[in-house]
């Protein structure tokens, strides 16, 4: 498959079971342009979860291929995916935050784990923990969060690396309104700095938050594409397919 | 929560250059720690490996010396029933063995050691001569005993003491040399079982440790930690246990050896004054808890890297 050198993620015919069950993920094929932000839709139980699995390389699809910088993931080494996966920023649903260490070291956990010296990290770590406005909270422990702030936590770690690519699953799900528009703008912000977003959510008032963003839509496994933006080689006519 | 624009790394700092390790690795995982049982399982097993160990190489150092003892050495038997004839024989026996250029040295068994040695069986009235009992020449060969050279002997002696018979000293003790070396083939094969029941009871709390930890390694894992980052947090756990173990091991093992080693010396056997231990074997039972550290670690680290391939 010969991609353009501008594409960040290209699916290829993807198809992806668990088991001998039936797909989950049937003939998906989209590409992901550095820059762009995407939102990916669907009801509950369409797939968005296990498509943003693939993403993240905590899953390799049971069928098709899939290039992420450049790269055939199919065929690569497990034991390169780790400094694949370190370009990539992930926001579980769930948040995933490790219990037992304060907000400072789980924001600090991505550095910490790439081999940047404690001394080094200490900076970035809380520049990153004020952008998301828990300074005054970085000694305390997730149990002791807010959803909200856990949520912070959570993106703050999952940019601190200064990902290429940002996953996240259901950011605003657990949060109010207000938060949840607050968090949009945050992805805003890194989107702005050339950071490709993805961001899975099932709330259709949150799309129109971000008029400048792309749509992927899934029903029942398969890809549908409303905008004509994510298809490989991109429709003429399809706005921002020239974005870089 | 600010909307401005979100801090960046320097260059140097993103790409990363140390490695992910030491008490803030540690502390990623603080139930990898196989505490519990763990340290007094892995004591256990040092004390007995120590113990066995030991044994040993007790048995090897008893036969070693025994054999060195024995070396060159045979015994003139005159099984003469007749006091006056026995000890003409014995003479003659004597004066061929002195003048002979294979024999280095001989030595007349006196009658009172004979009757000292059998007193046990015989009583102390053996004078009496109820039992007749045989006169005993040690011979000491220059060389090794070789059957071709106790031939050689035997027919020389045989025309003119016909009721001599000489044997190598270490034929007597075949029986006892063979029990000595089944007993080290029974220690080694203790400290292999022993072993072997180290590296299961770690590979089990290593399992443990990992299913209590998995929703973080799957974190660590997506962060894109490697396999070794996270397996260095299991093997330093587990290193830290077995430490602490191999030293408490050590220290029970080296008492029991002591207290068994004075109350073998207390029964005053030549034999067993032989299985004393050298500082060569006092090296090998304290390298006992390293190996067990050693073992730990690796069965920790293999346990670890078996289950990691699991995920993707």
């Amino acid at each position: 498959m010969n991609a353009p050198d501008n594409e960040v993620v290209t699916f290829d015919n993807v198809g992806l079971r668990y088991g001998p069950d039936r797909e989950v993920l049937s003939d998906v094929s989209f590409t992901l342009f550095p820059g762009s932000f995407y939102f990916l839709t669907g009801a509950s139980g369409a797939g968005k979860t296990s498509l943003l699995r693939l993403l993240y390389l905590a899953q390799r699809p049971s069928r098709g291929a899939i290039r992420m910088f450049g790269t055939d993931l199919i065929t690569m080494a497990r034991k390169k995916l780790p400094a694949y996966r370190r370009r990539i920023g992930v926001v579980f649903q769930d948040f995933r935050l490790v219990p037992h260490l304060s907000a400072f070291d789980n924001v600090a956990l991505p550095l910490r784990v790439s081999g940047v010296r404690e001394e080094d990290l200490r900076k970035p770590v809380a520049d990153m923990l004020d952008w998301v406005g828990l300074s005054h909270r970085s000694e305390d422990r997730p149990a002791t969060l807010s959803g909200g702030e856990q949520q912070r936590v959570a993106i703050a770690r999952a940019v601190i690396g200064r990902p290429d690519v940002l996953v996240a699953d259901e950011p605003t799900g657990n949060v109010d309104p207000e938060m949840a528009l607050k968090l949009l703008r945050l992805f805003e912000a890194l989107n702005r700095l050339g950071t490709t977003v993805v961001v899975a959510t099932h709330d259709v008032h949150l799309l129109r938050k971000v008029p400048e963003s792309l749509i992927m839509r899934l029903d029942k496994g398969r890809l549908s594409d409303p905008t004509g933006a994510l298809r490989y080689p991109p429709r003429p006519d399809a706005p921002r397919e020239t974005r870089t | 929560m600010s909307m401005k624009k979100p801090p960046t790394l320097g260059r140097k700092i993103a790409r990363g250059f140390t490695r992910f390790g030491g008490e803030r690795a540690a502390q990623l995982l603080p139930e990898a720690r196989l505490a519990g049982p763990m340290p007094w399982v892995i004591a256990i097993m040092v004390t007995l490996v120590v113990v066995a160990t030991a044994g040993g190489l007790a048995m090897r150092n008893i036969a070693e010396t025994a054999r060195a003892e024995l070396a060159g050495g045979a015994t003139v038997q005159v099984l003469e029933a007749l006091p006056q004839e026995r000890e003409r024989q014995a003479q003659v026996v004597e004066a061929m063995l002195g003048s002979d250029p294979m024999v280095a040295s001989i030595r007349r068994v006196p009658d009172e050691e004979l009757d000292a040695l059998l007193e046990p069986w015989l009583g102390a009235d053996s004078e009496s001569q109820a039992v007749p009992v045989p006169a005993l020449i040690d011979v000491r060969l220059r060389g090794e005993v070789t059957q071709a050279a106790l031939d050689d002997l035997q027919a020389r002696i045989a025309t003119r003491a016909p009721d001599a018979r000489i044997d190598a000293q270490a034929s007597w003790l075949a029986p006892v040399f063979g029990a000595l070396t089944s007993m080290q083939y029974l220690a080694l094969g203790l400290v292999m079982l022993l072993s072997l029941t180290s590296a299961a009871a770690v590979w089990l709390a290593a399992r443990s440790a990992l299913g209590t930890n998995r929703g973080t390694i799957e974190v660590v894992h997506m962060l894109g930690g490697t396999d070794s980052q996270i397996a260095r947090i299991f093997e330093r756990s587990i290193g830290f246990d077995a430490t602490m173990g191999g030293a408490v091991g050590l220290t029970l093992g080296l008492g029991a050896i002591l207290l068994l080693g004075r109350q073998f010396a207390a029964l005053g056997s030549g034999m067993v004054a032989g299985g004393a231990l050298g500082w060569l074997d006092w090296v090998i039972i304290a390298a006992v808890p390293l190996a067990a550290v050693a073992l730990a670690m690796l069965t920790a680290r293999l346990t670890v890297l078996s289950a990691l391939r699991r995920m993707l």
